[in-house]
């Protein structure tokens, strides 16, 4: 076999990885888009917040503690322990959850019915906030994160493959167990909508906010759980961005890059996030192999964005959406 | 007692329809551009020029820019940015081909270069709508700061991959480069900024801006009553890209003089623009102006205060200010989605009816 056509699976199954983690960022998107109509652009930022914080954690970091510093003079730091992964990850949900509280009661509850751009602009201030405020709470130097995930060259397949094509491909074994949590997680999910009290109800407000509310269902309270389960999604969004590159703010910007997988796959489908993640994953990937070096690199930034708006010329919903009816 | 129609005749349909109907509008419009023009450039030092004076000026056209499109015609763009972008190489090309011309002709025809671009990347707005289009607008955001990063003829092969403003004059007054006079810099960007806020004014008044504002309350009623949407949102998109392309070029040749497009044009300006239209009021122009007046003085007086007086260190101000502004940006949306245009139109119907309201 050609070593171009190598290269090419290689690169491909690289893509497929890294569309996994886009689509674990998107799938917090529909989740909320779903349930609220709200389409959350904070979601990068939950991610990165929700990683500083368990970092923050594990070391046992003061929050605030810059800001502390600088206003009584003190010298405060670290509480001096280190909690386990595991212990952390759950006080950090408890982070999460707390937050989609407030969300809920000082942002969300005041805009109900307010046109959806301006709850699109409330979320863009709302990533600013947040941003700032992670950065005050845990500082702003580039983390580590280690929870214990594996990490490196996965020489299973290395091996295999160096048998068969006589070249060993590269994949990460971070890649793998992503891709293995992201689909336990979307078959978690559907389950919890399909089987549970509280998803069903989470579908029913989905569908038609009145009706639900009339049948007794607190939209107060299924709007919180939903951004607490959007909390979940970005902290496991996060987990997986900060081990593979570290903690920083570049891991906001991720949640950019989930624009285009959503509107590849449609706003309002769990299964159009994952495969619009896989699609912009790949192609991209792809792209920049293939194309990149004729018009000189670097096309990962731009990419997906081109292809989701030719894409959109030919089908404004999306691959997955809901058909868009106007009706006058 | 003083702000109201009554007593203020108008006897020609040329003085019905003049832009600011009441007596007391008009002279404060004179006021405000006697003193911009007349007192302020005999003031003007090189620290009030950098830090507030120029950056308002530009951001406020930038800011009508924006507005025409998202205020007015109510296309969400992300893509502020980029538009910038285009309007600064667009100028940098233009002051390196034609060195002979006045800054003033590269300035426009660099917004005009802005426009054509603008129109090609709102074609997409005639099949996607809403945030589908703010997303698509990002395309327009990544794609051109890539383009001007990678292709070398638009940065001249220069090997630092930057772009710097050549010293160009103004009927012999420097304008560009280190060593043009903060005074002149002053003015030739009020200039703009002028022919910016009469320009939109009128054209969001005419019946341009009333198809604008028809697309943007109800795109198919507005169809149905003859309202072309392929003109109309071309239109729009072309005059947003037009003040913005203008913007960007004064951005890059008289206030940064130097400039590294993915630092100077990136997401953030994008960003940044857009909260200066939400906090000044959407579809207002004097909105746009009390935005940009707002976010450029913010990070100013918070330094002022966090680093000067209570001696923090500046990352800790700066992320204050991230918090700070995302709070007001929700904070406005909740109180006063119509911005700080609004509070002003309140106050103007509270003047009309003092000192005695019912």
């Amino acid at each position: 076999m050609p070593d171009q056509v190598v290269f090419a699976m290689e690169v491909t199954l690289n893509g497929l990885m890294a569309g996994v983690l886009y689509a674990l960022v998107a799938l917090g998107f529909v989740l909320i888009y779903k349930a609220s109509g709200i389409f959350n652009y904070a979601q990068g930022v939950m991610a990165l917040f929700a990683a500083m914080t368990l970092v923050g954690i594990m070391e046992g970091q003061v929050p605030f503690s810059h800001l502390i510093n600088a206003m009584f003079g003190t010298d405060v730091h670290h509480f001096g322990w280190h909690l386990p992964g595991l212990a952390a990850i759950l006080l950090t949900m408890v982070v999460m959850v707390a937050l989609a509280w407030c969300v809920q009661q000082f942002v969300m509850r005041h805009l109900v019915g307010q046109e959806p751009i301006i709850l699109f602009m409330a979320t863009i201030g709302l990533a600013y906030f947040l941003e700032g405020l992670s950065d005050l709470m845990w500082g702003s130097e580039i983390k580590k994160l280690d929870v214990g995930l594996p990490q490196g060259l996965n020489e299973m397949i290395d091996n295999a493959t160096y048998n068969i094509f006589g070249y060993g491909f590269f994949i990460d074994n971070l890649d793998i167990v992503a891709t293995v949590i992201a689909a336990l997680l979307v078959i978690a999910l559907v389950a919890f909508s399909q089987y549970t009290k509280e998803g069903r109800a989470m579908r029913a407000v989905a569908d038609d906010h009145q009706a639900a509310l009339s049948v007794g269902i607190s939209l107060n309270f299924i709007w919180v759980m939903v951004w607490s389960v959007a909390g979940f999604v970005a902290l496991v969004a996060g987990i997986m961005w900060g081990t593979k590159s570290g903690v920083q703010f570049s891991l906001s910007l991720i949640a950019l890059k989930a624009l285009p997988v959503l509107m590849l796959g449609g706003f309002t489908s769990i299964p159009g996030a994952i495969v619009g993640g896989l699609i912009i994953g790949v192609g991209e990937k792809l792209f920049d192999f293939m194309i990149g070096p004729l018009v000189g690199g670097a096309t990962e930034n731009w990419f997906a964005y081109v292809l989701a708006l030719i894409f959109l010329v030919f089908r404004p919903q999306g691959l997955f959406g809901e058909k868009i009816i106007e009706r006058v | 007692m003083f702000y109201r129609e009554a007593g203020d005749f108008k006897t020609s349909y040329q003085q019905d329809n003049q832009t600011f109907p009441i007596r007391f509008d008009r002279y404060r419009y004179y006021v405000v551009l006697a003193v911009a023009f007349g007192v302020v450039p005999f003031l003007i030092n090189d620290y009030w020029a950098n830090a507030i004076l120029v950056p308002f000026l530009i951001y406020a056209i930038a800011a009508i820019g924006l507005n025409i499109l998202t205020g007015y015609c109510g296309q969400v763009s992300l893509g502020t940015g980029g538009f910038m972008a285009v309007g600064a190489y667009a100028c940098y090309k233009l002051m390196t081909a034609f060195p002979e011309l006045s800054m003033f002709i590269h300035v426009i025809l660099a917004g005009g270069v802005t426009a054509l671009v603008g129109v090609l990347f709102g074609l997409p707005s005639l099949r996607i709508k809403g945030f589908y289009l703010a997303v698509a607008t990002l395309a327009a955001q990544f794609f051109l700061v890539w383009l001007f990063n990678r292709v070398p003829w638009f940065y001249n092969y220069s090997a630092s991959g930057q772009i710097s403003a050549p010293e160009r004059d103004v009927f012999g007054i420097l304008v560009t480069g280190p060593n043009a006079p903060s005074w002149a810099v002053y003015l030739f960007c009020l200039i703009f900024v002028t022919f910016a806020g009469v320009l939109a004014r009128n054209l969001t008044r005419g019946t341009m801006g009333r198809r604008w504002m028809a697309i943007r309350d109800m795109d198919i009623a507005a169809e149905i009553i003859g309202v072309n949407p392929l003109t109309a949102k071309l239109s729009a998109f072309a005059a947003s890209s037009f003040f913005v392309g203008i913007s960007g070029a004064l951005f890059f040749s008289v206030y940064l003089g130097a400039v590294e497009v993915g630092e100077a044009f990136g997401i953030q300006k994008s960003f940044l623009v857009l909260f200066m239209v939400i906090i000044g009021g959407l579809g207002s122009i004097f909105g746009a102006f009390a935005g940009a007046a707002f976010l450029v003085v913010l990070p100013v007086a918070l330094k002022l205060v966090g680093v000067d007086m209570l001696g923090w260190a500046t990352d800790i101000v700066a992320h204050f200010q991230l918090v700070i502004v995302g709070a007001l940006i929700v904070v406005f949306l909740i109180l006063e989605p119509h911005g700080l245009a609004q509070l002003w139109r309140v106050a103007k119907e509270k003047l009309r009816l003092w000192p005695f309201p019912y």
